[in-house]
């Protein structure tokens, strides 16, 4: 062991620099908490070790509400992509979402020098070995090379790195991912303190040499060519874009698998860890689709600056040489030199359901964890919860209110609720169908629903703020001024609305009812209710979902208020489970591993019934009217 | 207050002659005004607290008057659950009162969980802690019991039906969630409008034949409809009277009203009946004589069940034997009456008319053989013989509500989806359908829509 020193204090400090670790630190040391984050390579910060791509549905709607919460995910994409895409736009407003490719190492670099800059945050390079705990407390953490580091709060954000072992073939050994140093002791340290922990999988694509790809033989996948952006506050847009690609496997391609699916370790037995369901290596779409006579592949490149490309859709745990064959057989990859081989990986994670709302461990006091260590999978569901898990630390620490998003919030608070109410079988990651409320969760209102929250917290700027609030005014005005003014059935009128291909007015109609109609767009109709305003593309936007899916966003809107009773109906921390009689026993240890905070939160718990939400909701009242009584 | 308003039958069911409907919450007098007509025509609203009013339950939609009625009026907080408090009397029978349930239920109120009214009693402050102890057991036991109840009364032909639907539900969200979380997935055709359409339309279709070839449309709306057939003297009326007798239904006019004519409702062994038009088959003492065979076989065109009832102290006459060839291709039960006098009928050929029908010995001046008649009734009725091949039977409340919940949702997909609506605006319906119709076979878990993803559908990188 070596000589152990002590190394200093802070407020927070993060383990882990990944992309749970840098919202986290980031957003302590923004909220003025003396800020520490250790990782085992500096050189790996915000790395992706899979694919070069942050977005999509669901994930895409995450990154914009962090940034409307003051995070740094969009901001680092906007400026390092390589190309970006709307996607669903043939479809509702609350389906859209944007998706980029990334320049994975210009990611690295622009996180790193936005984390460098911020005030209030160290960064060391270090691997955490042990946390220090009295009296059910966190109070600092100690490394390989001995620094003592002590702190009021702890975040843990390690990713896959828990006791990892990559699975190659035949071939199993002790690694993070990409060959990266594990993370033992750590995990070691963590069954000691108690926590429950899963063994989890996942894995990765080969990567090849794209000198070597016959392109011709694929189809061209450019980006959007409009300015897009995830962050609110973007204001210049990369237009110089680098196309993906689209293959097919082969008939071929599933003969070798089929030939040597003897040789894949998840048929063999050696991975025993719970894979993800939507990110099935090729071995478990052929087998478990065999009627599909081929799959997808996209390559995607790495970067701008290499030759590697992602072959998106051959995530494979085979051996090598048996990856080699795959990639020939693949059309366009006859001759494509393989530069990595893929692999699985299998790592501890915390049963989440040990976690409160805020991220803190229920175990220890101002411990917390965030990312993949959670059971979750993916960079944005990563980020999303350091973020949260950053912001809620710092906040504890400063005196601060706790910050918990409901699932009506956002998207956010959908993937923590669902985490800690719920727990998860295998890696978790969003669908925007894990969402009830989604017409809500919009890509387009992220800033309308959580810019007032982080404005609140202190992740927002005044100045930021101050745009934001012109915006909302501008908006909630011609909104007003549509559903006032009435458009009358004249010549020019009736001329305009054919030219959209609508039926002619009989009678006069306000605008915002004219807008309602499917064919109608906003700048048609403020064309025929002049007013002196001009609006940015996005206020119009705004203007026309809220008035055109009005109809079902108060449908929503009724249901989340109903469900709002519930959520204020509080459930008492000391609250004894075991003296309220009547509830059945499966509800009762439920409820007593789950400890929900509020009466919507525990029946959201599988095996937990009305008839005992009820019996809580009776418990909890007696409890209220006995403490009255004894006043 | 913060509850949302509920509604339940109030009194045990089946017995006394008056039935309450209980609703109680916010919403109460709201929801009361939209089906009560008084003569006078005052809303319940401007009326006084602590009053009665006498008047008709119209459902606005069919503009159809469902029962004549007496409405004790409530505000809170001077009520059992300190809300607003509306108590609909009606005539007992589980068919009426039934359709008052039903009729409320859809025009606002949510059918109340076993043991609600006490729980809001207690939350609102007007059941002391003493009680609260008892308030937990008495909901964890309703709640046992009822769960009991909707499970036995859920015969496996529903709860199958409901699975197709829910399934073919299902695979529709599916196609639509994969088109939306995978985008460029190749392998799935858009969902498109057309598609939905077809689907949701054989949704609803498959819920109204539910609505209505069910117990709930046919049966217990207006109870399976009876007619006592048979000679003049063989002892129809008296049949009558000792089903009514035995069953305590209601003959009640509420005090005061008259009524010119009675359906006369009863319960038998869970089965429900309308006699029918029995003020005039008591008073004419019988329909063949009244109206002639002809037109009494249109009379009987529109019946249920038959009971036939033969003079087993007298042989068979032609007129007899006409009313077996009228009644040929109905469900029906002969009754052979009179067993204390001496009998002259010939069995043997009653037998042979009868075609395997169940044939009853009573003397009903002795009250012998009712209840081997109930019996044979009930039996038919399980047996499904007269409900009629496709029929299912949907009777619990709660499953009739959801029903019509379930109808009303997909039917808004369906406008939705015709309007032009995005096809994953349409879907939020179309989810709420889907899970409503899982309440009714008590599963609504959020993951069989993921599952379903990811076992339909190949996906990921
Ligand atoms: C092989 C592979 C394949 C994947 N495939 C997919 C996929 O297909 N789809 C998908 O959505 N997601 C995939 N992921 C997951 C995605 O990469 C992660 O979800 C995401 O990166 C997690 O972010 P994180 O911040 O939680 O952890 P990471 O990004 O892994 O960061 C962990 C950080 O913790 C640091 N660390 C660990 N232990 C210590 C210690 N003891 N002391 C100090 N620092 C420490 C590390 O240095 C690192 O900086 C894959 C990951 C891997 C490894
Ligand atoms: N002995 C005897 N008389 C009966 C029986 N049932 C009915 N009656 C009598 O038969 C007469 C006619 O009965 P009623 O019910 O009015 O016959 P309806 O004309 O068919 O309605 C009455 O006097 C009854 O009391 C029975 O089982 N035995
Ligand atoms: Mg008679």
């Amino acid at each position: 062991m070596p000589t152990q020193y002590e190394a200093g204090t802070f407020d927070v400090i993060v383990i882990g620099a990944g992309h749970a670790g840098a919202e986290a630190a980031y957003a302590a040391a923004k909220l003025g908490a003396k800020t520490l984050m250790l990782t085992i390579n500096l050189d790996m910060i915000a790395f992706m070790p899979c694919n070069p791509s942050i977005g999509g549905p669901a994930k895409g709607i995450v990154v914009r509400e962090i940034d409307a919460l003051g995070g740094l995910m969009g901001k680092v994409i906007d400026k390092t992509h390589i190309q970006m895409r709307m996607l669903n736009t043939g479809k509702g407003p609350a389906v859209r979402a944007l998706r980029a490719q990334a320049d994975k190492v210009l990611y690295q670099q622009e996180m790193k020098r936005l984390l460098e800059e911020q005030e209030n945050l160290q960064i060391h390079q270090a691997m955490v070995e042990e946390l220090i705990v009295e009296d059910g407390e966190v109070k600092g953490v100690i490394t390989q090379i001995g620094g003592i580091y002590r702190a009021k709060s702890v975040i843990i954000t390690t990713g896959t790195f828990l006791r990892g072992e990559i699975i190659l073939g035949d071939l199993k050994y002790s690694s993070g991912p990409n060959n990266q140093q594990p993370s033992i002791k750590l995990a070691d340290n963590l069954k000691e303190l108690g926590f429950d922990i899963i063994r989890f999988k996942t894995g990765t694509p080969p990567r090849v040499n794209n000198r070597t790809i016959d392109y011709s033989k694929t189809e061209i996948q450019p980006g959007d060519d409009v300015p897009r952006a995830f962050s609110f506050e973007t204001t210049e847009f990369i237009m110089d874009q680098l196309p993906c690609w689209l293959t097919y496997t082969s008939t071929t391609t599933h003969q070798i698998i089929e030939e040597n699916l003897h040789l894949s370790p998840m048929y063999s037995g050696m991975i025993k860890g719970t894979g993800p369901r939507y990110c099935p290596s090729i071995e478990d779409k052929v087998v478990r689709f065999n009627d599909k006579p081929r799959h997808q592949i996209f390559l995607e490149p790495e970067g701008r600056n290499t030759r590697e490309v992602y072959v998106q859709g051959l995530s494979t745990s085979l051996p090598e040489h048996v990856q080699k064959k795959l990639i020939a057989s693949v059309p366009g990859l006859e001759n494509a030199e393989m530069m990595r081989a893929g692999y699985a990986i299998e790592y501890d994670a915390v049963i989440p359901t040990q976690l409160w709302p805020t991220l803190e461990t229920k175990r220890i006091k101002n411990l917390y964890t965030a990312g993949q260590i959670n059971g979750t999978s993916g960079y944005e569901e990563a980020a999303a919860q350091g973020l949260m898990a950053g912001i809620n630390a710092a906040s504890k620490i400063l005196g601060k209110e706790e910050t918990i998003l409901s699932r009506s919030d956002a998207y956010i608070g959908v993937l923590i609720d669902d985490l800690v109410t719920k727990g998860t079988n295998e890696p978790y990651r969003l669908l925007t169908s894990r969402a009830e409320y989604r017409l809500l969760l919009r890509h387009d209102n992220a800033d309308m629903r959580l810019i007032d929250i982080g404005y609140n917290i202190g992740m927002v700027s005044e100045e930021r703020y101050a745009k934001f609030t012109a915006k909302r005014e501008q908006i909630e005005q011609e909104i007003a001024r549509l559903r006032e003014v009435i458009v009358k059935p004249n010549a020019d009128t009736q001329a305009a609305i054919r030219s959209v291909g609508g039926t002619e007015l009989k009678d006069g109609i306000r605008g915002a009812d004219l807008l309602k109609r499917p064919e109608m767009h906003y700048d048609l109709v403020a064309s025929l209710t002049p007013s002196d305003k001009e609006f940015s593309e996005e206020v119009k936007e705004q203007i026309e979902i809220q008035l055109k899916y009005e109809g079902y966003i108060q449908k929503a809107l009724q249901q989340v208020e109903r469900l709002r009773k519930m959520e204020d109906k509080k459930i008492p921390e000391n609250i004894d489970y075991d003296a309220i009689s009547g509830l059945a026993t499966e509800a009762r240890q439920k409820l007593k591993s789950v400890h929900p905070l509020s009466i919507a939160q525990a029946s959201r718990i599988s095996g937990v019934n009305p008839a005992d939400i009820s019996i809580l909701l009776v418990y909890i009242e007696q409890g209220k009217i006995a403490r009255v009584a004894n006043d | 207050m913060d509850f949302d308003t509920i509604a339940a039958i109030s009194t045990p069911m089946g017995e006394g002659a008056i039935a309450i409907v209980r609703l109680s919450g916010d919403e109460a007098i709201a929801i009361a005004d939209k089906i009560f007509q008084a003569p006078n025509r005052k809303n319940l609203a401007v009326q006084a607290t602590h009053t009665i009013h006498y008047g008709h339950l119209i459902d606005p939609k069919t503009e159809e008057v469902v029962e004549e009625v007496m409405l004790s009026l409530m505000r809170g907080p001077k009520t059992f659950t300190r809300e607003d408090v509306v108590e609909i009397n009606c005539h007992g029978g589980i068919v009426s009162v039934n359709r008052v349930l039903q009729l409320v239920l859809r025009y606002g109120a949510r059918l109340a969980e076993p043991g609600e009214f006490t729980k809001r009693a207690f939350l609102n402050g007007r059941i002391d802690l003493s009680q609260a102890e008892a308030v937990m057991d008495l909901i964890r036991a309703k709640t046992d019991r009822a769960m009991n109840v909707a499970l036995t009364q859920m015969d496996g032909k529903l709860s199958r039906l409901i699975g197709e639907l829910r399934q073919a539900l299902l695979e529709t969200l599916a196609q639509v969630e994969v088109n939306i979380d995978y985008p460029e997935y190749d392998d799935v055709e858009e969902m498109t409008v057309p598609v939905l359409l077809e689907k949701c339309s054989w949704v609803r279709d498959e819920i109204d034949k539910l609505l209505t070839t069910s117990s709930q449309g046919k049966i217990l709306r207006e109870g399976l409809s009876t007619v006592i057939l048979g000679r003049p003297n063989v002892g129809k009326s008296s049949l009558l009277n000792s089903l009514v007798h035995e069953n305590k239904a209601i003959v009640t006019n509420i005090a005061g009203t008259t009524r010119d004519i009675i359906e006369e409702y009863v319960n038998v062994r869970g089965v429900p009946l309308r006699l029918v038009d029995t003020a005039g088959i008591r008073e004419t003492e019988d329909i063949v004589e009244r109206i002639g065979v002809e037109r009494s076989r249109e009379a009987l065109k529109g019946a249920d069940l038959i009971l036939l009832v033969l003079n087993g102290a007298e042989s068979l006459s032609a007129e007899d034997e006409r009313l077996f060839e009228t009644i040929e291709q109905m469900d029906y039960i002969v009754v052979v009456n009179k067993t204390d006098l001496q009998q002259q009928i010939d069995l043997q050929r009653v037998k042979k008319l009868a075609g395997g029908r169940r044939i009853v010995t009573t003397s009903l001046l002795k009250e012998e053989g009712v209840v081997e008649l109930e019996e044979a009734i009930a039996a038919l009725f399980f047996e499904g013989q007269v409900e009629g091949g496709d029929m299912t039977y949907v009777s619990n409340a709660r499953h009739i509500a959801l029903l019509h919940q379930a109808r009303q949702t997909i039917e808004d997909a369906l406008n939705a989806a015709n309007a032009g609506v995005p096809v994953d605006m349409v879907q939020i319906d179309v989810t709420r359908t889907w899970e409503i119709l899982g309440e009714i076979v008590g599963d609504t878990v959020q993951e069989s829509l993921i599952n379903q993803l990811f076992s339909q559908f190949c996906l990921g990188k």
